[in-house]
């Protein structure tokens, strides 16, 4: 407790500059005048029981995502089922069948159906009942709720009601909107983490009113009263009205008072507030739409195909029923043993149009075996199935949080195989939001020799590129190999002791005070200096590690601070107007703690990107550190501030090229009246009131911060997710794009661009932004106020910026010429405008990467969208906080990073998976074999039921179009449901091409899906093309083997029963072997569902047989009697099942013969272990097998790589005329 | 620890897909092998089938139209319908060849619907078979019950429409006897056709469709209608009418006396008297054997030129340079 209530004790205002300060005299605060509509909440503080009735009764704290509940589940759950064109059919179809009409009996009809239905609806139970569970999860977070005793207790969040008071500690989430009272802070301040919300990492500073101050602890809260009248819910996230009334008094309320649920409470041990919107009423939660019910591709295609499907339906079922309308009408009266008409009018002479339209319903429902009943949840099914193995994939299980991988809705696994673009969010995705001290330059000498994750990747791949390049290369490589292996960076020796958070910096040259015998220790010491005093964090000591660990407000500077401690120079006390550091003497080395007075802080800001303080030394000297952006900082130097500056811009290159973040540090010494005079300026600036204190401030400080001294200059890295990197590069060589929509800066954002590769040297980045310079010209040339610069010239010049860059890369010839765009928010606005969306698209798609910065949620939504409709194709969304739904929700799959706190991602998502690099084995491998087995078993089912539907309808025209099937009602019964649906859904859930490994190694294999080979019209209109072969073979053969000779010794002819078992078993064989021709990978359970559906069919015929002559028919005892010992019946199931299969051996034997897919080569080099043979051929084919791709270190090695030779060539050119010239 | 792992997935060859497959590659070799293989397997099959066919011997002469008088030959329906006009009809088969017992002798009608959906459904199997269930001919209609509400045994339009030609065979001058027994189905006999169910109303009253049925047999020995009510598959068909336990020899011609009773005139339906004997494939049916030898032969078509493209265009299996990217390089 002792050490937070001191540091409590701090008031953060007077040490914080512009985001702090409040001018000293109160700004005539009015309370807000609000009236009518849209205003008309109305909280009473601490009376939450006053919100139980009526007038006042909010929503609950519950939330709720689920889809159905007890009571909506059978009506909803229904009505989603007859949402699909093909149950309503069959519904339909189930009715008709009680009626005289039908041509199968009711049971026949209805059984499949509710047996489909059912599954489904139990499956859609089961995915709403985890969607609960994950509710509760959230609903049952506890938080202190005031008791109205002047106590707290832990309650549920669930329980919360709108007018509670909450004490919310450190490190926990908001439960709901409140309103801030006062915090742990004495001024009332409070540090807020948004992350969630928007994705911004840097911390935020909420402040209570001054009158609420006093509220400091539990007990004054007894009688605490007060009014909150406020606008009503909406999902703004940054504007909030509303007035106070307390004490008689009323104050206006602004979003700085407001804390929002799901954001975090951060360096601040606890505040209080009041409950001001409560469960859906919150603006996250008002923020979160309806998660759209999304389906993939191949989907809709096959609904297409259900359509065609249908067409032809109908078209046979016209064809039938005119051809019966017709026979009837003109044969049927001749027909004495029909004895017609009936009274039905099912079959009238007289009145053939009426019965030809009761044969068209009849038709409609017999013909229904070309659309497969069983399509839908043998689909479902399978789907689950793959959904588990997604879920057990070990390789995709996070040990470190323990979250498995999770597919969450089941239905998009195929739309992973075919995914373009990804769309990713930095903070929390790519990069794990620790930033860690990794090298520096101080006085152009570079520290730190352990390279970064991305110089290590690249390192990895160079090494491995050069085993498998091609000779060519490698006998250059003997000549001119130092050269490359110096680019291949020194990987660090395991570092030795334990790692220190923030801190992976390793050289023995600054360590352990050895730094005073460098060449300059005097700047090394300044540099240190700078770390350690240049800053706004608090130190915490920590009795477990008996060191300090430090509250900053962004990752950096905590980093800083850390290495300052590791360097000898660690920051342990702040005061009010002094900073004590702990620092380790110049001569003697040892350690005495030295007091710096803080004379002034000039604040960080994104405009500025730089900040100073002003200090005292114990000497008396008065010293202006500064760090900041290099660009800024270099403009300020001084004339004799300059001396490392070419070395240590080297220096930054180089580390910016190794995807570090880089801050440049210098000083400079002030004279005290110099600082006199500013200061004063400084405080006029600084208790000025209205618009322009900001602009003063920085006008002030901007006079300050010039002529400064460079001492040298920092590289922290981002630390990125485990295996960020080789991630992005197997994506890219997948030929994945991926674009990077961020809520953080655009610095942060291109640093992270080139952490992950995605960006690189001699890469052109085109940055599309508004050019202030130019707005600034434009405004005076017309002596406009820039404030008042219209829309419209903004746009233009975006307009115009677009087109440039579009015109460049139309321009470029250099096919290795890789272009980046780099856009940020505010632009975006205009860009994502209607008329320049398009242009904005094209733009896009021509870059190898995209990076948007400072987006905020909406319109990483929009960008999404705009991708995803303007390129037509698959786009994946993956975030980790709550700004990353809206994109999430909107991309064809979004997957969610789990593990982390924040669950509303995971919740919006379709996939949720731990660490970004899980994402290229669920592409990769998941959906891969995903796509490839949906399609395959799409097609099949297609096949199967046409080759089996259109023997009925030959049959019908032989039986004078009247409606009789030859089969069984209980062999078609069985057909879709038992006999056939066991091999494909084994299909659809086991079937491999090639091995994840392989997958895996050859991201080339991933374009399949994208390029959609397995599914499109080509290949399904071949598979129904095979399925109406099948039928004509089927049908005709048995017809013409068995129509009226004896098929036995016995003499006796075949029935119609014999006729269609023999038919029925025909096909039966003959889906089953093409299914078995159509895998490539039997396990056991291949073998046995296969080999199980042909003997099913057996064992079902035998017991059928056995079944009372009332149940069986004509169809009594037919297998053992008739149809076994009869010679002919087994030669028919032979010669039917070998000629319908031999088109298909055919092409497939033809195909890989000839023309052979890269799956089947891939197959080959397996199947004759020549990858182990020739081990060169096989890495240097999987080194090969990537999609020409400008992103990942991959390219990155590749450019260099491409730069070696052409400097090698000119080399060589310029040597052979100094050998050639003594010959001549 | 436990908590945090009991999340974790565990490893099963199952779950982790990894379970050991067997992953058949349709190699040219395999190809060419499985082509040969069919061929040569199926031609031999055909060439059976066909020699099987061969050795069945079949005569069929079709009656219809010649056995109608000439002076009904323009209005045969009223010739069929007339019950005082005699029916008898000779006809004179020639036999080609030996014809060794057992022979089989058909009934062979054409273009009548047995399939028709209608004439299929009309009928009560449960009625046939038992006794108790003569009311249950729900199914049956329009042949259900008589006027005055008695159930008709056997019910429904398959047993009304019985057919009812006769034939007498005799060569030499000496009668051939034509086994009734044993044509139909032994499973009919014994399950499905009650042998405690005697007809009732059967033939009984209105329009007389076909044969009538002694009301002292039980159905289960009344073979002819088991026969018929085994609905044929096409409007084309064959039904057995009895066999002949002895051998007629090559040349000689035999003797038929039909009673042509059945009225196939309105619809225009063909009659034909079938004789033939069988063989362990069935009856005459060349089609199986040349279907074989056609599967065959396109089967050994098809691997010879397999061969060819192989000796011609060859490719090395697993040979990479047949790899997608490889065949277009990345520029």
């Amino acid at each position: 407790m002792a050490p937070g209530r001191i540091r409590a004790k701090i008031k953060r205002s007077s040490l914080y500059t512009f985001g702090c300060i409040r001018p000293h005299v109160d700004s005539p605060d009015e309370p807000h005048q609000f009236r009518g509509p849209g205003f008309s909440r109305h909280v009473c503080c601490n009376q939450p029981q006053l919100h139980q009735k009526k007038p006042l009764k909010y929503c609950k704290n519950y939330i709720s995502t689920t889809k159905y509940n007890v009571v909506t589940f059978l009506p909803k759950a229904l009505f989603e089922q007859f949402r699909r064109v093909a149950n309503v059919y069959f519904l339909f179809a189930a009715f008709l069948s009680l009626t005289p009409v039908s041509p199968f009996s009711a049971y026949s009809m209805i059984a499949p159906l509710a047996f489909v239905i059912g599954l489904s609806m139990a499956k859609e139970a089961v995915e709403n009942w985890h969607r609960f569970m994950q509710d509760m999860k959230v609903n049952m977070r506890k938080v202190r709720v005031h008791n109205g005793e002047g106590t707290f207790s832990l309650k549920p969040w669930m329980n919360i009601r709108v007018g509670d008071v909450i004490k919310v500690e450190k490190d926990q989430f908001f439960p709901a909107d409140l309103l801030l009272l006062s915090s742990s802070y004495e001024d009332g301040i409070c540090y807020v983490e948004t992350m969630n919300l928007d994705g911004e990492t840097n911390l935020k500073v909420k402040r209570s009113l001054e009158t609420t101050l006093s509220l400091d602890d539990d007990s004054t809260f007894k009688d605490f009263r007060g009014t909150v009248k406020c606008e009503d819910p909406n999902p703004n996230l940054y504007t909030f009205v509303g007035n106070l009334e307390y004490k008689r008094q009323v104050y206006p309320l602004d979003p700085s008072q407001i804390l929002l649920r799901d954001s975090k409470l951060r360096n601040t041990s606890h505040v209080y507030g009041v409950v001001i919107f409560s469960g859906h009423d919150s603006k996250v939660m008002q923020n979160a739409t309806k998660s759209p019910s999304k389906r993939s591709t191949i989907e809709k295609q096959m609904d297409k195909i259900i359509y065609v499907l249908f067409t032809l339906l109908v078209l046979i079922s016209l064809i039938s029923s005119t051809g019966f309308a017709i026979k009837t009408k003109t044969q049927m009266p001749s027909w004495w043993y029909m004895q017609a008409p009936d009274d039905e009018g099912l079959y009238d002479p007289k009145n053939a149009a009426l019965s030809g339209f009761y044969h068209l319903i009849t038709a409609l429902i017999l013909y229904g075996y070309l659309i497969p009943i069983s399509l839908y949840v043998s689909i479902e099914l399978v789907k689950v199935l793959q959904a588990l193995f997604i879920n057990n994939d070990l390789n995709m299980y996070d040990e470190e949080t323990g979250t498995p991988a999770q597919a969450r809705t089941s239905n998009l696994n195929e739309e992973l195989g075919m995914v373009d673009t990804i769309l990713s969010d930095k903070t929390g995705t790519l990069t794990c939001n620790q930033m860690d001290f990794l090298k520096c330059s101080i006085a152009g000498m570079p520290y730190g020799v352990r390279s970064s994750e991305v110089e290590m990747a690249a390192a990895n791949q160079m090494a491995m590129d050069l085993e498998g390049h091609d000779d060519h290369f490698t006998r250059s490589r003997g000549q001119n190999g130092s050269e490359i292996e110096l680019e291949a960076a020194r990987v660090s020796k395991e570092s030795l002791g334990i790692p220190i958070k923030g801190f992976s910096f390793e050289d023995n040259r600054l360590m352990n005070g050895n730094w005073a015998r460098e060449a300059n220790p005097e700047v090394l010491q300044l540099f240190f200096r700078v770390l350690a005093l240049c800053h706004t964090a608090i130190p915490e000591f920590n009795e477990e590690t008996d060191g300090y660990s430090y509250e900053a407000e962004s990752p950096d500077e905590g980093a800083f601070l850390v290495a300052a401690r590791e360097f000898g120079f660690e920051f342990c006390r702040r005061t009010q107007s002094s900073i004590f550091v702990r620092e380790r003497n110049l001569s003697s080395q040892e350690f005495v703690e030295r007091e710096f007075k803080l004379l002034n802080l000039l604040d960080f800001t994104s405009k500025r990107k730089r900040m100073s303080v002003i200090i005292q030394d114990e000497t008396g000297q008065i010293l202006l550190l500064c760090k900041g952006a290099d660009s800024i900082i270099f403009d300020r130097l001084s004339k004799n501030g300059r001396m490392f500056e070419e070395a240590t811009t080297k220096h930054l290159n180089d580390y910016g090229e190794a995807g570090l973040r880089t801050l440049a540090l210098a000083y400079k010494v002030l004279e005290e009246s110099e600082y006199i005079s500013w200061n004063e300026e400084f405080i006029k600036a600084k208790t000025s009131i209205g618009g322009d204190r900001e602009a003063m401030l920085e006008q002030v400080s901007d006079m300050m911060e010039k002529d400064l001294i460079l001492v040298g200059a920092t590289a922290v890295e981002d630390k990125l997710q485990q295996g960020v990197p080789q991630c992005i590069d197997k994506l890219a060589q997948a030929g994945l794009k991926i674009w990077v929509l961020t809520g953080d800066k655009m610095e942060t954002a291109i640093n992270i661009g080139f952490s992950c590769s995605l960006l690189r040297q001699g890469m052109k980045q085109i940055c599309i932004s508004m050019n202030v310079d130019m707005l600034n010209q434009n405004s005076k040339k017309h002596a406009v106020n820039y404030y008042f610069v219209t829309d419209q010239v903004v746009k233009e010049n975006i307009k115009m910026q677009l087109t440039n860059a579009i015109q460049m890369i139309k321009l470029e010839k250099d096919p290795h010429a890789a272009y980046a765009l780099i856009i940020d928010g505010k632009t975006l606005t205009y860009a994502l405008e209607e008329d320049l969306k398009h242009q904005f698209l094209d733009l896009a798609v021509g870059c190898a990467s995209v990076i948007c910065c400072r987006v905020s949620p909406k319109q990483k939504a929009m960008v999404t969208r705009l991708v995803k409709e303007g390129t037509g194709k698959t786009t994946l969304a993956i975030g980790d906080g709550a700004n990353d739904v809206g994109m999430i929700q909107e991309a064809d799959i979004g997957v969610g990073i789990s593990g982390v706190e924040g669950m509303q991602a995971v919740m919006a998502s379709d996939f949720a998976i731990a660490q970004f690099r899980f994402l290229e084995r669920l592409l990769v491998v998941h959906g891969h074999w995903c796509y490839k087995r949906i399609a395959q078993m799409i097609c099949y089912f297609f096949y199967k039921n046409i080759a089996f539907g259109l023997t009925l309808f030959y049959f019908e025209a032989f039986t004078g179009f009247s409606g009789q099937s030859v089969y069984d009602d209980w062999y078609m019964l069985l057909f879709n449901v038992v006999l056939t649906s066991l091999p494909v859904i084994a299909l659809g859930v086991f079937e491999q091409d090639v091995s994840s490994e392989i997958c895996l190694q050859f991201p080339a294999l991933y374009q399949q899906g994208p390029r959609n080979l397995f599914f499109d019209w080509y290949r399904i209109f071949g598979w129904m093309g095979n399925g109406l072969y099948c039928s004509l073979i089927v049908f005709f053969l048995n017809i013409i083997i068995f129509y009226d000779q004896a098929f036995r010794a016995g003499g006796q002819t075949a029935d119609m029963t014999v006729v269609g078992t023999a038919m029925f078993t025909c096909v039966i064989y003959v889906v089953n072997c093409q299914i078995a021709l159509t895998m490539s990978h039997f396990t056991w359970i291949q073998h046995f569902l296969i080999g199980f559906s042909i003997i099913a069919w057996y064992v079902f015929l035998i017991l059928y047989g056995m079944m009372p002559p009332e149940l069986s028919g004509n169809a009594y005892k037919i297998f053992v009697e008739a149809l076994a010992p009869a010679p002919i019946f087994w030669l028919s199931i032979l010669l039917v099942t070998v000629a319908c299969n031999l088109p298909y051996l055919a092409h497939i034997s033809f195909q890989r013969s000839f023309n052979p897919m890269d799956h089947h080569v891939i197959q080959e080099i397996k199947y004759y272990k020549k990858d182990i043979e020739d081990r060169h051929m096989w890495t240097r084919e999987s080194s090969k097998a990537r999609q020409e791709t400008k992103i990942g270190f991959s390219a990155r090695v590749d450019a260099k790589i491409r730069h070696l030779k052409q400097m090698l060539q000119k080399k060589s050119s310029v040597l052979s005329p100094r050998v050639a010239t003594p010959r001549t | 620890m436990d908590h945090k792992n009991s999340k974790k997935p565990t490893y099963s060859r199952f779950s982790q897909q990894e379970l050991p497959a067997w992953k058949p590659i349709l190699t040219p070799g395999w190809a060419i092998a499985s082509f040969i293989t069919i061929g040569t397997l199926f031609i031999p099959i055909g060439l059976l089938a066909l020699s099987a066919s061969d050795n069945v011997v079949e005569i069929s002469d079709r009656y219809d139209e010649v056995c109608v008088p000439d002076d009904y030959s323009s209005k045969a329906e009223s010739y069929i319908q007339n019950p005082d006009v005699k029916k008898t009809c000779i006809r004179t088969i020639k036999v080609p060849k030996k014809l060794v017992a057992p022979i089989f002798v058909y009934y062979q009608l054409e273009n009548f619907y047995q399939n028709h959906r209608r004439y299929v459904k009309s009928r009560s199997n449960k009625q046939l078979r038992d006794p108790k269930a003569e009311d249950d001919t729900h199914d049956c209609f329009p042949k259900s019950k008589t006027k005055d509400g008695k159930p008709i045994v056997p019910c429904g339009l398959i047993a009304w429409s019985l057919f009812n030609d006769t034939y007498k065979l005799s060569t030499r001058g000496k009668e051939i006897s034509i086994n009734k027994k044993g044509i139909a189905w032994k499973s009919d006999r014994k399950a499905k056709f009650g042998s405690n169910v005697y007809p009732k109303n059967f033939q009984k009253e209105g329009l007389i469709g076909g044969a009538t049925l002694d009301e002292q047999i039980p159905l289960s020995e009344q073979e002819d209608l088991i026969v018929w009510m085994r609905t044929a598959a096409l409007p084309k068909f064959r039904k057995l009418y009895g066999k002949i336990e002895t051998d007629i020899e090559a040349h000689d011609s035999i003797k038929v006396e039909i009673e042509n009773n059945y009225n196939t005139y309105k619809f225009g339906g063909r009659k034909k008297l079938v004789l033939s004997t069988t063989t362990w494939i069935g009856g005459k049916n060349d089609f199986v054997g040349m279907a074989y030898i056609g599967v065959g032969g396109i089967c050994l078509f098809m691997g010879i030129n397999f061969i060819l493209l192989y000796v011609f265009r060859p490719r090395r299996l697993g040979d990479p340079s047949y790899l997608s990217w490889n065949r277009h390089p990345i520029a």
